[in-house]
């Protein structure tokens, strides 16, 4: 319950100091805000693009989620989705003849397999070199970024000038819920994987150990726990799952991969994970906010002049909100006086 | 008249009150106890006086004027300073540095390394504290590092000396050599606090003394007119015993646990370097050493943590040499680590999550890697009745609980798995007294079970009360083996810190280079 | 075309520089920078505000120091003050500069993709210096912040290693209890280690725009402030090392616009630094052991 009234708090912090910062510039917050919510919610069509938006949120933010509960700091889920979104697009162009339903969980198993393979690219630099992966996870963006746009510039360019593939059957792309809008049965997969990771870390022999070595990496080796190989499993698990978000993306937003697809959806998984304090279902619910900010935003280019980057600029302040941990310890602390500060680290 | 007065000190953490409206009163130029065992609340009492914590309540006054110690600079500009139980110093600096680091000598913004070993070099010779100015500190034995500390208080010009525990890490023959120091300060007209829960030490030392229990100051007593066994019942409010545990009345000849010719090299540096030793099955191996001959390396090869580089390790004549710390824990071999809160807990899962860490993988906790939740909590409730861990429920995160109850959750989670060989590295650090004589009674229940265990401790009377065996460990190798018996207490220093009998040694044996 | 190769690599290590030196101030005191990316961004932006502004580039450099110093101060806050998790403030920090100097930057120039030309800090022409072959054209025609690089390399490796405040500061690094119990204000020496920090990041920001190109445009660090992490670590935290470590990755910048002439697909061209920085922590895992306490939140008081 404090947990819930601490996060509350400091949303409102942030859109306060976010209202603060445009009223500086000059723009009208409520007016912004307004447009804001109704981008989002305001009606049907703005729900669905909503609950579209929403769809890659969760799965990155999940991803850099059950990274952060092994201890390890997934920057890299940016670079893991275009690699996934890659591999599920290849995978519809060229494995044919294959009946829609197999031939999409295929797409969605080779995009993860490879976000995996990408990510454990970190994971094992980490446990061999201790490289930090904040580092390599972010040049890992950048290269992967770079890789695709070659691939779809070159050897696997459709026709025409967009730096795109070829589509993908349409046997293999995802149910549209609420059609003309780009809201699909993506969101499904995407909290399914939000309740097995919820699962998987409660009740599996794996997830206690991440969620140890995340604690107290010293004690759990001391326990037998095999630190490396967890780092690297963690690092498999994370990757997979951003990496489902680009497929998901291909297989039911776009149809095909284009060049820059993403607007930082990788990115944005980080203050989701920080926002849900790093909790698989929680993830679900902090995705929509922010989903929500960026279906609103496109509302906001709509109806006022105010820039679409306050809404990066919200996020930002959002995640700088919820990690500061004072906020519990001062109502804590409003009891006493002096400089106590007891047994919480 | 009073150096030093605290009148109705208060301090309170999240969940104990570390001081209870304690009134604790120091003359000038004497030399005063503070006595009580672990989490008594004498360093925080003291870190209150050197301003490292701030008190919730009560008032401290400094030769008669009330002052309020914000930060230990304020304490040091009423000369108070403070010897840590844990050194306070730089290894990576030399001497010279270490004692001079804030209130350094400068020419302008910079650094006067020369007036910095003057000053040391003076105050060396005017107290008679022998150190190499220029030496790195790393480098120092632990004997020496003390004295830098107490140049560092002497530096500042402190008129008023803590000693937190200042003879925890040093031998016999070290302890000597300090109390010479400390008269001689004494006689300089400095004012000394001693921290202590060692009574002998107090009773040849002190002026008075005064008692701690529980955050609570008991009474002030003048050792001429007082003795250890009194002093013992004020610490722990009934009668201890000083007793020797029974010796095993059943040692069976089998070698459960055997490290041969063990060399781990750390930096390129033989830390092990070529070190035998065996325990019996139901015998306790006590091993005395001064931290840092290898102790921990040891530990961490005989877990797996850190394999051996030459030399082998055998279980009940099985070499387990290059077995992992998980296989390890599976063949049998149960570890009680010397820090519980880094190597033994993970603080913030639940009291009932710890109790099976380690041993997560058996069958009766797991199958098909899917946890059996019920029977781990009915496993933890027996666990948590059978050692009395006090909690307000399995599902406590373990770094609320005091440190005798989060040992206890180590030491239960070791024992119900019926281990081969128990290593208990510092068993009792930390530790209330109550809490003490259980976990020794736990341990040589063990050993009447057939068990054999390696207790590696600081607390020579541990060793000595607990062993049936008693090895030192000097540099890598062990130096000494024998029956408990074998050895006195001076013997067992020499054997610390030099590795050889005094004997050997003869009239060296005073200097303490 | 050696020279003009070294030239560039000159030029392109200049920021990366800049900011992994004032990383150094800010690791040693034992607070981790994620955030070093963040404070280029809006001393680039500054920079360019404050030329515009006041139509001086010198007054923008000190706007573009002054945001690098500000944004230093917010991650100072939120790690020192509130104990937040030093990287997740980092992180904030740098989509905060992100968002910010995009608002700001429409609001003015009314594009979100480029603000408009500002008069920048030019190259000087040292008369005798440029005839020298060689070392001439480099060092003889160039921009002012080389000199101040320079400048600000040699000072900082006197205060960090013959200086009190420099001994202080290597201390509370490594162990900020001893440092505490001593007497020393940890919490202060914290601060200034991140605010110079901030501002060194800001003048390196400053170079991308009002030093080379004269404008800013949205997101235009690219990466370099994580780079300049690299090079912190590489360097092994200490001014020269850092000085070189941004030198090799300059270099890898400078070769690979050269390569973008040959066939090779600009692509792979680009990755190259990237690629670089990857390798560079695996050659040199043995230099990633920076100060002892780094990344620990300093709590006086606690057992």
């Amino acid at each position: 319950m404090n947990r819930l009234v601490t996060l509350l708090l400091s949303l409102l912090g942030a859109f306060a100091c976010g209202a603060l910062i445009l009223a500086l510039a000059g723009y009208d917050p409520l007016e912004a805000y307004s447009a804001l919510l109704v981008g989002a919610f305001g009606s049907k069509n703005a729900i669905a693009n909503t609950l579209a938006k929403s769809t890659p949120l969760i799965f990155t933010g999940l991803a850099v989620a059950v990274a952060f509960r092994g201890g390890l700091f997934n920057i890299g889920a940016e670079g893991q989705l275009y690699m996934g979104a890659m591999a599920a697009a290849l995978v519809g162009v060229y494995a044919t003849g294959l009946p829609g339903l197999l031939q999409a969980a295929l797409a969605l198993l080779a995009a993860g397999v490879v976000g995996a393979l990408w990510a454990g690219i970190a994971g094992y630099m980490k446990v061999k070199f201790r490289a930090h992966e904040v580092i390599v996870t972010i040049m890992l963006n950048y290269i992967a970024i770079s890789l695709t746009n070659y691939l779809v510039n070159y050897p696997f360019k459709a026709e025409g000038s967009v730096p795109r593939t070829d589509a993908i059957p349409a046997g293999m792309q995802l149910t549209k819920l609420m059609p003309p809008n780009q809201v699909t049965t993506g969101i499904f997969i995407a909290i399914l994987a939000c309740i097995i990771m919820y699962w998987m870390f409660n009740r599996t022999v794996y997830g206690y150990e991440i969620r140890a070595i995340g604690l107290n990496e010293d004690a759990a080796r001391t326990g037998g726990i095999s630190i490396g190989k967890r780092v690297v499993l963690t690092m498999f698990l994370s990757g997979f799952i951003a990496a489902l978000a680009g497929a998901v993306e291909v297989l039911g937003v776009h149809k095909y991969f284009v060049a820059g697809f993403s607007p930082g959806y990788g990115y944005d998984g980080i203050a989701v994970a920080v926002l849900a304090g790093n909790h698989p279902l929680g993830v679900i619910i902090s995705a929509l906010l922010f989903g929500s900010l960026r279906s609103g935003s496109m509302n906001l280019d709509r109806q006022t002049d105010v820039p679409t980057d306050v809404v990066v600029m919200i996020q930002a302040l959002v995640i700088i909100f919820v990690a500061i941990p004072w906020v519990i310890r001062k109502v804590k602390l409003m009891r006493k006086r002096g400089d106590s500060v007891g047994s919480q680290s | 008249m009073y150096a030093v007065e605290l009148h109705g000190i208060t301090k309170r953490f999240a969940n104990t009150t570390a001081n209870d409206s304690v009134t604790f009163t120091v003359r000038s130029g004497e030399i005063h106890s503070l006595l009580g065992e672990n989490g008594a609340g004498k360093t925080t009492l003291m870190k209150i006086l050197y301003g490292m914590q701030q008190p919730d309540e009560g008032e401290i006054r400094i030769n008669g004027v009330k002052q309020k110690i914000d930060n230990p600079s304020v304490a040091i500009r009423l000369g108070i300073a403070m010897v840590h139980q844990h050194f306070m110093l730089i290894d990576s600096l030399t001497v010279a540095e270490n004692v001079v680091l804030g209130y350094e000598k400068r020419k302008g913004m910079f650094f006067d390394m020369a007036g910095a070993v003057q000053a040391v070099e003076q105050l060396s010779a005017t107290y008679g504290l022998k150190v190499d100015p220029r030496q790195k500190v790393g480098d120092l034995p632990v004997g020496t590092k003390q004295r830098v500390e107490i140049l560092k208080a002497l530096y500042r010009q402190a008129d008023i000396l803590i000693l937190d525990e200042p003879t925890a890490v040093l031998t016999p023959l070290e302890v000597v050599d300090l109390f010479r120091v400390l008269r001689e300060l004494k006689q300089a007209g400095k004012t000394i606090i001693i921290i202590t829960h060692k009574l002998n030490e107090t009773m040849d030392l002190a002026d008075r003394a005064t008692v701690l229990r529980a955050g609570r100051n008991i009474g002030t007593v003048n050792i001429s007119e007082t003795s250890p066994a009194r002093l013992a019942e004020m610490m722990v409010g009934r009668k201890i015993s000083f007793d020797q545990a029974p010796l095993s009345a059943y040692p069976n000849r089998t070698r459960l646990l055997e490290v041969r010719g063990g060399v781990l090299r750390k930096h390129h540096v033989p830390v092990l370097n070529g070190i035998n030793l065996e325990v019996h099955g139901g015998e306790i191996l006590g091993l005395a050493g001064v931290e840092g001959n290898g102790q921990t390396e040891l530990i961490e090869a005989i877990t797996g943590l850190t394999p051996l580089d030459e030399g082998q390790v055998l279980l009940a004549g099985r070499d387990i040499t290059r077995q992992s710390p998980s296989q390890m824990i599976e063949s049998g071999i149960g570890h009680i680590p010397e820090d519980r809160n880094k190597l033994g807990l993970v603080g913030d899962f639940s009291i009932r999550d710890n109790l099976i860490l380690g041993y997560h993988h058996r069958s009766s906790f797991q199958r098909f890697k899917l946890l059996k939740i019920n029977h781990i909590k009915r496993f933890a409730d027996q666990l948590r009745e059978r050692f009395m861990i006090k909690s307000e429920s399995i599902d406590t995160k373990v770094k609320a609980l005091s440190g005798g109850n989060q040992q206890k959750v180590v030491i239960g989670r070791v024992l119900s798995q019926d281990p081969v060989v128990i290593i208990a590295a510092q068993p009792t650090r930390g530790v209330d007294i109550g809490a003490i004589e259980y976990i020794h009674q736990q341990l040589i229940e063990m050993r009447d079970q057939g068990k054999a265990i390696l207790l590696i401790s600081a607390e020579l009377d541990e060793i000595r009360k607990l062993s049936d065996k008693i090895a030192v460990i000097y540099e890598g190798r062990i130096v000494a083996y024998g029956s408990r018996d074998a050895f006195d207490e001076f013997e067992l220093g020499s054997y610390m810190t030099r590795g050889k009998p005094i004997a050997e040694t003869g009239k060296e044996a005073n200097a303490d280079e | 075309m050696i020279v003009s190769l070294l030239s560039s690599t000159l030029r392109i290590s200049i920021p990366i520089a800049f900011a992994a030196l004032g990383a150094i101030f800010c690791e040693r005191s034992g607070i981790v920078n994620i955030g070093l990316e963040g404070m280029m961004l809006v001393g680039a932006f500054g920079g360019v505000w404050g030329s515009h502004l006041t139509g001086s580039a010198f007054l923008g450099l000190l706007f573009a120091m002054l945001a690098g110093g500000l944004f230093g101060l917010i991650h100072a806050v939120l790690t020192i003050q509130f104990k937040t998790e030093h990287i997740i403030s980092g992180l904030g920090i740098n989509l905060l500069a992100l968002g910010l100097t995009t608002v700001l930057m429409e609001n003015i120039w009314g594009n979100r993709g480029r603000s408009g030309l500002v008069n920048g800090l030019g190259t000087i022409r040292i008369p005798g210096l440029v005839d020298i072959p060689v070392i001439g054209p480099i060092f003889g025609n160039t921009t002012i912040l080389l000199y101040l690089l320079i400048v600000c390399l040699i000072v900082a490796w006197i205060v960090l290693y013959k200086t009190v405040f420099g001994l202080r500061i290597r201390v509370i690094g490594d162990n900020p209890k001893v440092a505490d119990s001593l007497g020393i204000n940890v919490y202060m020496m914290q601060y200034i280690g991140v605010i110079l920090c901030g501002m060194l990041a800001g003048i390196g920001g400053a170079y991308l725009s009002i030093g080379d190109i004269n404008m800013f445009s949205r997101d235009m660090v690219a990466g370099r402030g994580y780079i300049a992490l690299a090079a912190l670590i590489f360097g092994g935290w200490n001014p020269f090392g850092v000085f070189g470590a941004s030198l090799l990755f300059g270099f890898a910048q400078a070769l690979q616009i050269r390569l973008q002439v040959f066939n090779i697909p600009v692509q792979f061209v680009e990755m190259l630094p990237y690629i670089v920085t990857i390798l560079v922590l695996i050659l040199y895992r043995n230099r990633s052991r920076g100060p002892l306490a780094v990344g620990k939140h300093f709590r006086r008081g606690e057992a």
